[in-house]
């Protein structure tokens, strides 16, 4: 496999602008003569439809959703990092092209995270001009405030709202570009092949969510901006409709998959109350800038919260941690609540918690201050748990939340398949092992608003095209075997909801490849899945007909899906002994229980290719070197 | 499995079935035992739907998905209330708690000309994204912005402006209003723009295109019920209604109605001189 990230050469902070240089252009009048696939709407998606719209591209949008502004970028609530350096604290791209390279543990690539950082700025700039209520001070200018894993203000926010803000924003961009004719939208249509032809990705298959038809649409490039795989974990911050589907049907088309087992677990959530719990909510992290997160020190300690006098709480991020506090990155954040549950002392009705406390900064900024900033949360904590947060502390537990895991692609953003590219979570580059706070919004804009513009002109300017239809072979044959594994899987007529089987497979991952990794688990887990993929195959069952809007046929499809990838996300995580970022192996650690990388021998992202059915993933190691950022433990004590 | 304790419920449920658009829909009724009161309404729901499946019946089609109460996937009337009884909230986060042992409960679509019935309880809200197509947006492309920190903005006006942009466009408003109209909804986005400095060049012919397309969709007219406000999950006000009508006021009075993008088709002179 060929892994060439094509990294141009020269310094880095000139690579991005020399790589647009020597990009080949695309004649404005012949712009429109290129069709443009983009599956995914969110933020990724929807900013590389509008500005490709601008360019004059002939663009076309898919979406699971009614309205692209349903997709779950639009759940991201906290804030979006640039290197402004506004407030005065010692910002600048290189300060952020390092946090993010130390915040993934150095299993990034250098040259994207600088052109990551780089083009912060940018988006801060194009996101205003927009009409994006971000927060202000009262001169008028932006406000910021800080996140997780740095210890300055770089991120800009709109309330607890900051990924419907910037979702809409990129949605009103896209929708100018409909109302000009480049941009169609076709909504309610989930993606379920990729069609290469000529050996290149040529055009999709995708299910009409309301009729059952399969319509095939070809183009002359392919860019998959299908968000993350977390609902893997059946109980994730994720969206219902969230899925690794696109993403896998490329990777069995031929694209590289690059460290699966890089899943972040959040440490805001609130616990889930029972069995019956369908999804885990989010509290943004923003929310550790003013809350101390805190069990008791006693074990199974059953007073209240407000009845444990405070030499008698254990500050444990603050304790473990003291630079950075209850600020720590979420990997660490996560491990800790984890730890201290383990030994018993966790909280609330099921032990499954940790106490997130705002007394101190009630008393220390007022009530007012605190509802002002975090109101919305409050609010939603409460309506949730029916507990008040500003009288007694919150609950909260990690849950999974980002992938940082996905499609391997080069500095174009392109996989290993010419002409299918992958943007914002979808693929894997920027973020290592472990995503920053404030980063998922960050990478996705700049993948679709500023980097894919450029690349996917580069590519289409500099290919030759054979003519394509979607009525050619290729598109018929891609689309008869997608309606055969519909119609295998309506046959199997069982006893078994698709739901039930995804929540079993969310157990085993969960239980054996959640927070804590060791080789024992894995392997368990390697024996589970196949025998959950075997039930699905036997005993599943979903009433009604496929040509019809049918929702448990959607779910069984996406369930089928995860039963084959959560096994490569498994190998892969026995695969990295080391402990890395999101990636906790029990058997990597340093005495005092903190994560232990190994550079020598896991500096590399593991490439996996598919070798067909019933065979092993085929594994492919992209070596990563460091020229700017020296190597080190990660600590942030 | 849910724990079956005293605190447990059982309700009936009582649900529009309808099988396509122009099918005709029917209410049926559905028992759902072992409820948690932890449960989330649409996790009940979820409860039935998997009863129904196991009995190998079709389940309700309904729509949800973020279940946080931001994608403004889901909508459904309970037992007549728009979103359920809880005010200012999206029904993925009503709770089960909120109802008795026994209860029966009454579960509609939106009921509006304009979102047709796609099945039970799934509507076309399509007409919402071409209000939006027609004028929701500021006309910048990517790579034109000036820095950011170039442009003021009145702190006050920023918050308003944010108070009307938390709008997430699942249609309640248009749902619980007598004449089914969507200008809470389309006031909100001309507001977040009047109320901002970007917005300001084209907010002309912004409010005349959307509210053009508005009237074009078949939604109604205001007659200051204010029920849209009371049901609004993010508390969009109806003051910006007003600030629409007069937005649109001093559009047809002052203003040069320039066509949109949408509507340049219509105009046969080009805007820009040829150059030599």
């Amino acid at each position: 496999m060929n892994l060439d990230a094509k990294i141009p050469a020269g310094p880095i902070e000139k690579k991005w602008d020399s790589h647009k240089f020597n990009l080949k252009l695309v004649n404005p009048n012949n712009r429109r003569k290129y069709d443009i696939l983009i599956v995914g709407s969110g933020l990724a998606g929807a900013s590389a439809a509008a500005s490709l719209g601008e360019l004059g591209f002939n663009v076309k949008v898919f979406t699971l959703h009614d309205s692209p502004r349903r997709a779950h970028s639009i759940a991201a609530q906290g804030g979006i990092n640039a290197a402004k350096n506004y407030p005065n604290d010692g910002d600048s791209v290189w300060r952020l092209f390092h946090d993010t390279v130390k915040g993934g543990d150095y299993r990034a690539r250098e040259a994207n995270v600088y052109r990551l950082a780089q083009i912060s700025n940018q988006i801060i700039d194009h996101c205003v001009a927009l009409g994006v209520p971000f927060a202000r001070e009262y001169g008028g200018l932006l406000s910021t405030r800080s996140f997780g894993g740095a210890q300055l203000s770089r991120t800009f926010y709109a309330r607890g709202q900051t990924g419907q803000q910037l979702l809409l924003g990129a949605y009103s961009a896209m929708m100018r570009q409909v109302a000009a004719g480049t941009v169609e939208i076709l909504n309610r249509r989930e993606m379920v092949d990729i069609v290469i032809s000529h050996g290149k990705a040529r055009g999709i298959v995708a299910r009409n969510l309301v009729t059952g038809e399969l319509e095939s649409h070809s183009g002359h490039a392919v860019l998959l901006c299908t968000g993350g795989y977390a609902n893997v974990f059946y109980l994730s911050t994720n969206a219902a409709a969230c899925n690794v589907s696109a993403a896998w049907a490329a990777y069995k088309r031929g694209a590289g998959f690059a460290n699966p087992c890089f899943t972040q677990i959040h440490p805001t959530c609130i616990p889930r109350s029972g069995d019956h719990q369908s999804k885990l909510t989010l509290m943004s992290e923003s929310l550790r800038n003013d809350g101390r997160v805190w069990v008791p020190k006693a074990k199974g300690d059953k007073r209240t919260a407000n009845q444990i006098p405070e030499d008698e709480r254990d500050y444990f991020l603050e304790r473990r941690y003291p630079a950075f506090g209850n600020l720590v990155p979420r990997d660490i954040a996560s491990r800790a609540a984890k730890m201290v549950v383990d030994e018993g002392k966790g909280v609330g009705p099921t032990g499954q918690s940790v106490y997130l406390d705002f007394r101190d900064s009630i008393k220390r900024k007022g009530l007012d201050k605190i509802r002002g900033e975090y109101g919305n949360l409050f609010d939603m904590y409460y309506q949730i748990t029916d507990e008040d947060g500003y009288k007694a502390p919150m609950r909260i537990y990690p849950a999974p939340h980002y992938t940082m895991g996905g499609l391997w692609v080069d500095y174009n953003l392109m996989t290993t398949i010419p002409g299918l590219f992958a943007l914002g979570e979808a693929n894997f580059s920027d973020h290592g092992a472990n995503r920053l706070g404030a980063s998922a919004l960050m990478q996705g804009l700049a993948d679709g608003f500023f980097i894919a513009p450029s690349t996917v002109g580069g590519y289409l300017g500099a290919g030759k095209f054979e003519p394509v239809s979607a009525s050619d072979p290729e598109f018929g044959a891609a689309a008869k075997t997608a309606q055969e594994r519909v119609n295998k899987i309506l046959a199997v007529k069982g006893k078994k909801t698709p739901t039930e089987i995804h929540r079993q497979l969310g157990n085993v991952m969960w239980n054996d490849c959640g927070l804590g990794r060791n080789e024992a688990d894995l392997k368990k887990a390697l024996k589970k899945i196949p025998e959950i993929r075997g039930e699905f195959w036997s005993d599943v069952t979903v009433p009604g007909a496929d040509k019809d809007f049918n929702q448990t046929l959607e779910k069984a499809m996406k369930v089928a899906d995860f039963l084959e990838f959560s096994e490569l996300l498994v190998k892969d995580a026995l695969e990295r002994k080391e402990s890395c970022g999101a990636h906790y192996r029990e058997e990597s650690t340093t005495p005092e229980g903190e994560a232990k990388r190994d550079d020598a021998n896991f500096s590399h992202s593991n490439v996996w290719t598919y070798a067909g059915e019933g065979k092993e993933a085929v594994l492919n190691k992209e070596p990563l070197t460091f020229e700017h950022i020296k190597m080190a433990e990660r600590s942030y004590k | 499995m849910t724990a079956k304790n005293k605190n447990s419920l059982s309700v009936t449920i009582r649900v529009w079935r309808q099988n396509g658009v122009e099918e005709p829909g029917r209410m049926m009724s559905y028992k759902v035992k072992d409820i948690s009161p932890d449960m989330s309404f649409l996790e009940m729901l979820d409860l039935l739907n998997e009863d129904l499946i196991k009995k190998g019946d079709k389940p309700l089609t309904v729509e949800s998905d973020c279940r946080e109460g931001i994608c403004g996937c889901c909508g459904l009337v309970v037992n007549g209330d728009v979103h359920g009884p809880d005010d200012h909230s999206t029904v993925c986060q009503l709770h089960m708690r909120r109802f008795k042992d026994g209860d029966v409960i009454t579960v509609e679509p939106w009921r509006i000309k304009s979102f047709p019935i796609l099945k039970d309880l799934a509507v076309d809200r399509s007409a919402f994204e071409r209000i939006m197509a027609a004028g929701g947006y500021v006309s910048v492309n990517t790579g034109a912005a000036p820095e950011a920190n170039s442009i003021a903005v009145n702190k006050d006006d920023a918050e308003e402006a944010m108070d009307a942009a938390a709008c997430i466009g699942c249609g309640a408003c248009v749902a619980s209003c007598p004449n089914g109209a969507a200008m809470l909804f389309t006031s909100a986005k001309i507001s977040q723009f009047a109320l901002l400095p970007q917005g300001s060049p084209e907010r002309q012919r912004r409010v005349l295109n959307m509210l053009e397309t508005m009237d074009k969709e078949g939604f109604g007219n205001c007659s200051n019920e204010y029920e849209c406000e009371a049901v609004c999950p993010k508390e969009v006000k109806v003051s910006n209604i007003a600030r629409m009508n007069r937005e649109f006021l001093l559009a047809n009075l002052f203003g040069k109605a320039e066509p949109t993008a949408a509507t340049a088709h219509l105009k046969s002179t080009p805007d820009i001189p040829e150059d030599e």
